[in-house]
């Protein structure tokens, strides 16, 4: 099992946002997490890489406990896990180049020309070539969701966690952004899991699917079976009813 | 009845445990930027450019500020001596206010605003648009890339800038001396001669380097517990120019009790 959540719980002052959330990753799949707006998808992606502790229960990645890590280790298990922010995150300071080149030039006997290179290789893979000088504020949103995307996949990470990767994008970039994921999975072997609201890119893009509602796993199933679960959460998030939901309460 | 009773007690609790809370997030904090020390090869690169943004480009202000108020000293001094006391000690007490007084304090507050504030809202920014997360995700201790540099910079440019600045101040006020009080450089000199001791430089340095550490810890601190987008770095630049402006003023007293 190559990522797994146990009975995780998470609050913030009094507001609970986990209560008991399991959910189960299997190596070299796309999962996608949905669920309405505030129910923890974000909070739960950043448990995966140590950002937040869980008040209660564990996080697994790669075999290792994340609590139990700090320092070196903890960092060790980063570099294998790349993260792509739902606004993209990047420094804005620094030029796209210098963006992809961060995880990088953490990587021991790694030097200015490799690093180069794979910076290089990484906007292609994104279509991103040529705007290695630019600043992210010179670049459209589109652009800045990639070049996101191509730091995440710089250290070439067994994990991607991506974070509404395609909120707020035109339907083309969309398009271009949920075949990039598909490529990771299928050309690097990348285990994925991505939070989105999108149903018509999770469908494209996922092997399994699961909803989270109110810090709790609700369901989790193949698309197939999404599309046919008669859950009626679950159907009033695919089919956008709130009234199917005021039905399920 | 009741509610008028509670309500200061409660305020009071409040303010109480805001302060405790805070106080913890300072310690961990400032453990985690020493432990961070260690990372030399993350805050390594990063310090020279630190050493360049806090120090060589405060210069000018600092500069600017200690040179008209070693004019102001002098006039002052001047105004005040005149037929009481020799006006030789127009020098004593220009050298010896800027040296032990107001070129560390002046120093330390002018650059609480130029150095503490744009730290602040620096990592501040940082932290709401997700940076730090980032820097974290991609395997970089935060505390040794943000927070260590700048606070090595600020300990070690702020003694070199405040010494700048005294020295400035009592050029000027020299200056002053001779083309508005017509005073000759004998008697200027001789009067900052006269109760000079090394050690004035010394507790001016010291004082220095606490002020450099408290302007670039409290900005840091404040960055880093940022929320709310651009309102919040807005309030934690400023809470940042105020913390620090009152801590500069409350060690430069702990300074004259213990030092002197």
């Amino acid at each position: 099992m190559s990522i797994q959540l146990k009975d995780v719980h998470k609050a913030f002052g009094t507001k609970e946002i986990l209560r008991g959330f399991s959910l189960e990753v299997h190596e070299g799949e796309t999962l996608s997490v949905i669920g309405a707006s505030g129910a923890g998808k974000s909070v739960t992606l950043k448990h995966l890489v140590g950002l937040i502790q869980p008040d209660q229960g564990e996080v697994w990645v790669d075999g290792q406990n994340i609590a139990e890590l700090e320092g070196d280790d903890l960092a060790e298990l980063r570099r294998t896990v790349g993260y792509v922010f739902q606004f993209a995150a990047l420094f804005d300071s620094m030029t796209i180049e210098e963006n992809v080149a961060m995880g990088l030039r953490r990587i021991p006997d790694m030097y200015d020309e490799e690093i180069r290179a794979r910076v290089s290789d990484c906007l292609a893979l994104v279509d991103l070539e040529g705007v290695e000088a630019c600043y992210p504020s010179e670049l459209s949103g589109g652009m800045v969701k990639r070049a996101g995307l191509a730091r995440a996949i710089a250290t070439r990470p067994k994990y991607l966690l991506y974070d509404e990767p395609t909120t707020g994008l035109d339907p083309i970039t969309v398009t271009i952004i949920d075949r990039l994921i598909i490529r990771m999975s299928e050309e690097l072997g990348v285990t994925g899991i991505v939070i989105t609201h999108d149903m018509a890119s999770a469908y494209r893009i996922s092997d399994r699917i699961a909803m989270l509602h109110e810090g709790r796993l609700r369901t989790v199933g193949t698309v197939a079976e999404t599309q046919e679960s008669t859950d009626p959460l679950l159907r009033a998030f695919i089919e956008g009813r709130p009234e199917l939901m005021e039905s399920a309460q | 009845m009741n509610g008028t009773i509670v309500a200061p007690v409660r305020y009071v609790g409040r303010w109480t445990l805001g302060a405790v809370r805070s106080l913890g997030k300072a310690g961990y904090l400032t453990a985690g930027a020493v432990h961070a020390l260690k990372n030399v090869e993350i805050w390594g690169p990063r310090l020279l450019p630190q050493l360049v943004a806090i120090g060589v480009a405060s210069v000018p202000i600092a500069l600017f500020i200690a040179a008209f108020t070693g004019v102001v000293l002098a006039l002052q001094a001047s105004y005040t001596f005149t037929g009481a006391i020799p006006m030789y000690f127009v020098g004593t007490l220009v050298g010896k206010t800027m040296i032990l007084e107001l070129g560390p304090v002046l120093t330390g507050l002018s650059l609480s605003g130029r150095v503490g504030a744009s730290i602040s809202a620096e990592i501040g920014t940082m932290r709401v648009t997700e940076q730090i997360d980032a820097l974290e995700t991609l395997a970089y201790d935060p505390l040794a890339y943000l927070v260590v540099p700048r606070v090595l910079a600020g300990v070690l440019m702020f003694p070199i800038i405040v010494i700048l600045a005294s020295a400035m101040g009592v050029v000027a006020g020299w200056g002053s001396s001779i083309v508005l009080l017509d005073m000759s450089n004998a008697e200027f000199l001789k009067g900052l001669r006269l109760f000079f001791e090394p050690w004035d430089v010394q507790f001016a340095a010291i004082k220095s380097v606490s002020f450099g550490l408290i302007v670039t810890g409290v900005g840091s601190f404040y960055g880093f517990h940022t929320k709310g987008g651009a309102a919040g770095v807005g309030i934690a630049a400023t809470r940042s120019v105020v913390l620090a402006s009152i801590l500069i003023l409350a060690l430069d007293a702990f300074w004259a009790v213990v030092l002197l």
